[in-house]
């Protein structure tokens, strides 16, 4: 997919930066106040592209003329809110993950007469398909409630449909091998049409939710939370934010997965938890 | 001297790797500049950073989300990821590739054109795609510098003879002298405390 231009006439090189960059606060500023919805702390550079992407997706030439679109016709902030809500992933993304998620993380949880996992910000379900698998696989899948939740509605409708391109399986399937995986991955799936339907007994355990992680609290307390590759997204501030959510959410000992190359390295909760295993990012809450 | 104020970003290819060793080991960086790199490669944990500080003057680290840029450094993208750059630090994202590519050459010199403008140094080396290009015009667009590697001299022309084509080169040098041709470029942009 080849981006288009962004036009810029001016020919100083910074004056439309500056331009650019009071509109892009007055957008945001302006969607929260109108609608509710907060990007204020969206890291700027890949927020602005997928606003970009919207400029020209609704025919306008700036972000003021995206603004007025937006404002004016709730459809359009549909279709923006849905753009910029959406993060990609892939099953078994980050095989060693995996492995470290069987070996090192597995035999605590299985110390628990119940565990609740909450995967947060779980997307289109890859992850959480994923981890049903990964658990049944360790013997654990009875015992568990997996939550998964999402800010976009949309994606969770497809999280609970469990539909995946059939073109990505082959992929998924070497990732699902690398990571441990005891049998096929084929096992999990049947094929229908151009999509492979996830076995629907794997959504058993599973609860999916709609949860806010830049405004809503927590609502239970788990003993694993996963969150990889999502405060990706998000500035330094709302990152720390989200660390305290976890924490408050963890039991004593509860075990934290990030993405891989995210850390609380320079978080304010960075000295309540410890390492569990640098590579594949898992740290544990210092009990107390 | 902690913070950034000129930068250069690369991106290569097939062949990059190579061309970026021979570039890290004549590079000579004022104090107050950085590097970052996308080369394309397989999607696999990879001893990329390893392989290139070998010979280098600088320091070589896979990029982390939200990592500050700090002065002599060289940040690379890691694999899987695109790269982005703020004013003050990188980040990092999963959204789809760009070009069938994941890093991507264009979001991170478009990111890096609109964090660093006229402070900013494109380099693009061998390569064989035209990622790239659509950066390298953003970076011309916003007053930034693009070099571009002899496409003659390069093990694979596609990438940097797009760029050339495209008519945003303002540099076109052989591999060995992409260093001190960089060098200098980073220098007669305006350093800490000017504007």
């Amino acid at each position: 997919m080849s981006e288009p231009d962004l036009p810029d006439p001016a020919t100083e090189p910074n004056a439309s930066t500056d331009v650019e960059s009071v509109e892009l606060d007055v957008f945001l500023e302006a969607i929260q106040r109108v609608y509710g919805y907060d990007f204020r702390n969206y890291a700027r550079a890949s927020l602005r592209r997928r606003l970009w992407r919207r400029v020209h997706g609704e025919g306008r030439h700036s972000l003021t003329g995206l603004l007025e679109a937006v404002l004016h016709d709730p459809q359009a902030m549909e279709r923006l809110r849905v753009d910029l809500s959406v993060t990609v992933t892939s099953m078994f993304r980050d095989p060693q993950f995996f492995r470290a998620l069987r070996e090192l993380v597995v035999p605590h949880l299985a110390t628990y007469p119940f565990v609740r996992i909450w995967v947060a910000g779980c997307a289109s379900g890859e992850e959480v398909y994923s981890l049903a698998i990964l658990l049944r696989e360790e013997g654990l899948a009875d015992r568990v409630r997996i939550y998964a939740t999402d800010v976009s509605e949309q994606v969770l409708e497809q999280a609970r449909e469990g539909r995946m391109p059939l073109d990505k399986m082959k992929a998924y399937s070497s990732n699902y091998l690398e990571g441990g995986g005891r049998e096929g991955l084929s096992r999990y799936y049947t094929v229908d049409g151009r999509w492979a339907r996830m076995d629907p007994t794997l959504r058993d355990g599973v609860m999916f939710a709609r949860h806010n992680l830049a405004t809503d609290g927590t609502f239970n307390e788990f003993h694993l939370v996963l969150c990889r590759n999502v405060m990706i997204y998000f500035d330094r501030t709302l990152q720390h934010r989200v660390h305290e959510l976890f924490d408050v959410s963890l039991v004593d000992l509860g075990i934290l997965a990030l993405g891989a190359r995210e850390s609380l390295v320079g978080s304010p909760l960075e000295s309540h938890f410890d390492v569990i295993d640098a590579e594949s990012r898992l740290y544990r809450k210092v009990a107390g | 001297m902690s913070v950034v104020t000129r930068l250069v970003a690369l991106g290569g290819s097939w062949g990059g790797i190579t061309a970026m060793q021979t570039i890290l080991r004549d590079l000579d960086l004022p104090d107050d500049a950085a590097l970052v790199a996308v080369l394309h490669r397989q999607p696999i944990r990879s001893a990329l950073a390893d392989v290139l500080v070998r010979g280098s003057a600088y320091p070589v680290e896979e990029a982390e989300d939200k990592a500050p840029l700090r002065p002599g450094t060289v940040y690379i993208a890691p694999p899987d990821y695109h790269l982005l750059v703020e004013p003050a630090w990188l980040s990092l994202s999963t959204e789809e590739p760009v070009k069938y590519s994941r890093p991507s050459i264009d979001v991170m010199l478009e990111s890096a054109a609109e964090a660093f403008a006229h402070r900013l140094v494109a380099v693009i080396v061998t390569g064989a795609s035209d990622d790239g290009t659509a950066g390298a015009r953003a970076v011309h667009r916003r007053g930034g510098t693009v070099i571009v590697q002899d496409p003659k001299s390069a093990e694979q022309a596609v990438m940097p003879r797009s760029v050339v084509e495209a008519g945003v080169a303002d540099r076109i040098a052989p591999l060995h002298e992409l260093a001190a041709t960089i060098g200098l470029a980073v220098r007669s942009r305006p350093g800490p405390g000017h504007e």
